[in-house]
């Protein structure tokens, strides 16, 4: 079974492929000032340039035989995303973190299957990374201001709204253990049944708040997950989407509800069932946390 | 992006698939050429980008060249389901003898394009996967391996067919499909129904394609086809040229953040605590100041609108930069409404200064702004 600390912990050699453009260089120097141990970067065609002191190469796999590298975090433009991923997944990596949007979704459904198979952890596409509040690491692009080490495992398809929860989880006082942001797209690689695993079996997490939206089916199968398991930690959920109207992308390319499939509704009556508390609305889930007893 | 459906059956023909002999027509005189060449019964059916267009009187009958001129009369700049029918596919009418089912299509869950193979055409395939399970089948393609004529064949084995003939042609339609998604990144290629002729040949009596937008820069030839905001309205087609996320909704409360979740979270608090939502604008990680104040017209030019929430949690978008486009944005709107902020995070100091300055109202959370836009527009 996978854990938190098989894909990222405080030994993980992170490298940023794209690292040479905007939001590569911005989240280059975040990571670093979090305490990332953040040791190469890559951009073909750049190599031998340096970005806020670390070293460019033109492949991934220069990188990984001069650093050990075994981390990656992709901001290469969407159609260049594919290409990027496979050559990470090629050279072995354990984790891969993608925070490109808009990448078609036969190119994810292509690296993705191929990460499966080789055992690489693909986190995204579309996502906000991940960050481990108690050992001042991430591999993502969440500001850091609005977290704090603590007790709480959080696990969201959103970026903003997570850190609008974590926030709150902050100001009570409980800190997070570790945020994870699957992604908002439909196809995505971890999904948050590995990472209620990861939960389960993480000492640091006392209780889990599971963030959710319309569109798909993932919070129904997490559902039926925690009730199957009787899974031991607390879990509250809060489904972003209940007033989205049908047919239309709520902004995430994976938020769309089609048909009767995807509703909020149906998610929350879901998660009901199992006997997870549901928000209404962001700023109760500190007090339901409160209720289930951490 | 939907496809119409000729647009559809022109691809799948470049596939070798066979479709009923037809042509687009846009008026009634067209409609009567078109029917005088095919010279027997015709379908008249509707080019709309909505599903279910049968049901709603999009597809008519006729028997001869009058018929379908008055059937085209009737047709032609009617509404259905709140499209405007602009032309008409006008096609022979088949002998069918039996209707399958075909469609590739992605599996959200599985990650994995799957391939649907039903006896049960003609119907919802969902429909069918309730009431005869038994007569769909589901092949989930690997995508190192594919799907080819052999998977295809295997996948339709299943079905108790009259000989061996029918199996391969149906296991050639969905081989092709399988092609024709990934050669056009396509979400969607479905035939409903796969028609079986009396003739023994297997025809695509309708036919849909979605093609998946994030994979347009592959496919130019659909990039400008212009069609793009058909069915979509004036403000969203507009907000699609300016790339930002905007969905219209029915209220009176205008609503802009940063983020798809935390914009949907302000979404449903505006419902929870009474009020309606007119829009839904995502402004996106990083936006400049232009970006902010663009998305504010856009917003606003809603007729119905009496005020705007905007929730800003700046992490890489900067609340001093939001806060000049939130200022200049308002400055270019002639009909100024009611603006409730809630700002915080990256520069926030500088950025609630500068409204307080300019006079628009700022909060820390974003319930108290919620609250605050709901008593206004209640009032």
């Amino acid at each position: 079974m996978m854990s938190l600390k098989s894909i990222v912990d405080e030994s993980s050699k992170v490298m940023v492929q794209g690292i040479t453009g905007n939001e590569g260089r911005f989240h280059t120097e975040a990571m670093l000032q979090y305490g990332t141990k953040l040791v190469a970067g890559v951009t073909p065609g750049k190599g031998g340039e340096q970005v806020c002191g670390i070293p460019v190469y033109n492949t991934v796999a220069e990188a990984v035989s001069y650093h050990g590298v075994d981390t990656s975090i992709v901001f290469v433009p969407a159609r260049f995303a594919r290409g990027a991923a496979i050559e990470a997944i090629e050279a072995g990596l354990r984790m891969i973190v993608v925070i490109t949007e808009m990448i078609p979704q036969k190119d994810s459904i292509e690296f993705i299957a191929m990460a499966d198979k080789r055992g690489t952890v693909i986190i995204g596409p579309n996502t906000p990374g991940i960050i481990v509040p108690p050992k001042k690491m991430k591999v993502g692009i969440m500001p850091s201001q609005f977290f704090k080490p603590g007790v709480v495992g959080v696990v969201s398809r959103s970026g903003t709204l997570t850190y609008e929860i974590a926030l709150h989880i902050s100001n009570a006082g409980l800190g997070q253990s570790a945020c994870l942001g699957i992604g908002g797209d439909a196809i995505v690689g971890l999904d948050f049944i590995k990472v209620l695993e990861m939960f389960r079996e993480d000492e640091e997490t006392r209780s889990v708040v599971l963030i959710g939206e319309v569109g798909g089916t993932a919070e129904e199968t997490a559902a039926r997950y925690i009730s199957e398991t009787k899974y031991p930690k607390p879990v509250v959920a809060y489904i972003a989407g209940r007033s989205a109207p049908p047919e239309k992308r709520m902004g995430h390319a994976g938020a769309i509800v089609m048909g009767n499939m995807g509703t909020a509704q149906s998610k929350i009556d879901a998660f009901i069932a199992a006997g997870v508390a549901v928000a209404d609305k962001p700023s109760d889930i500190v007090k339901l946390l409160g209720t289930v007893n951490i | 992006m939907k496809l119409f459906e000729f647009e559809a059956k022109d691809i799948l023909r470049k596939y070798g698939l066979q479709t009923p002999s037809g042509s687009i027509a846009r008026d009634p005189v067209e409609v009567e050429i078109v029917a005088k060449r095919l010279g027997k019964p015709v379908a008249l059916k509707a080019q709309v980008l909505v599903s279910g267009r049968g049901k709603s009187g999009g597809i008519q009958f006729a028997d001869d060249v009058g018929e379908a001129k008055k059937a085209a009369i009737y047709l032609i700049g009617s509404h259905i389901k709140g499209n405007v029918v602009r032309s008409l596919l006008v096609e022979e009418k088949l002998s069918i003898v039996d209707q399958y089912y075909a469609s590739i299509t992605i599996d959200r869950q599985a990650r994995r394009y799957v391939v649907l193979a039903s006896t049960n055409g003609g119907v919802d395939v969902e429909e069918t996967a309730l009431t005869s399970p038994n007569r769909i089948s589901r092949y989930w393609v690997d995508p190192a391996t594919g799907f080819n004529e052999e998977t295809a064949k295997a996948t339709v084995a299943q079905f108790s067919f009259n000989g061996d003939r029918d199996i391969t042609e149906f296991a050639s339609v969905i081989a092709t499909l399988y092609r024709v998604a990934m050669d056009y990144d396509a979400e969607l290629v479905e035939i409903n129904p796969l028609a079986k002729t009396s003739s023994g040949e297997f025809i695509a009596a309708d036919a849909r394609i979605v093609l998946d937008d994030n994979a347009l820069f592959r496919h130019p030839e659909f990039e400008d086809r212009g069609s793009a905001g058909m069915d979509d309205n004036p403000r969203e087609a507009e907000a699609k040229r300016q790339n930002l996320a905007y969905v219209d909704l029915s209220g009176d409360i205008g609503i802009i953040g940063n983020g798809a979740g935390l914009v949907m979270a302000t979404m449903d608090l505006v419902h929870l605590l009474g009020g309606r939502a007119a829009n839904f604008l995502d402004i996106g990680g990083g936006a400049q100041p232009e970006v902010v104040g663009k998305g504010l017209m856009l917003v606003m030019s809603k007729p119905g609108v009496k005020a705007v929430l905007i929730n800003i949690l700046g992490g890489i978008t900067r609340c001093d930069l939001a806060a000049r486009g939130i200022i200049g944005g308002l400055s270019e709107v002639a009909d100024e409404k009611p603006v409730a902020v809630r700002l915080m995070g990256t520069n926030d100091e500088v950025g609630r200064e500068m409204l307080r300055l300019a006079g628009i109202p700022v909060y820390p959370d974003m319930e108290t702004a919620t609250k605050k836009v709901i008593g206004w527009v209640k009032r």
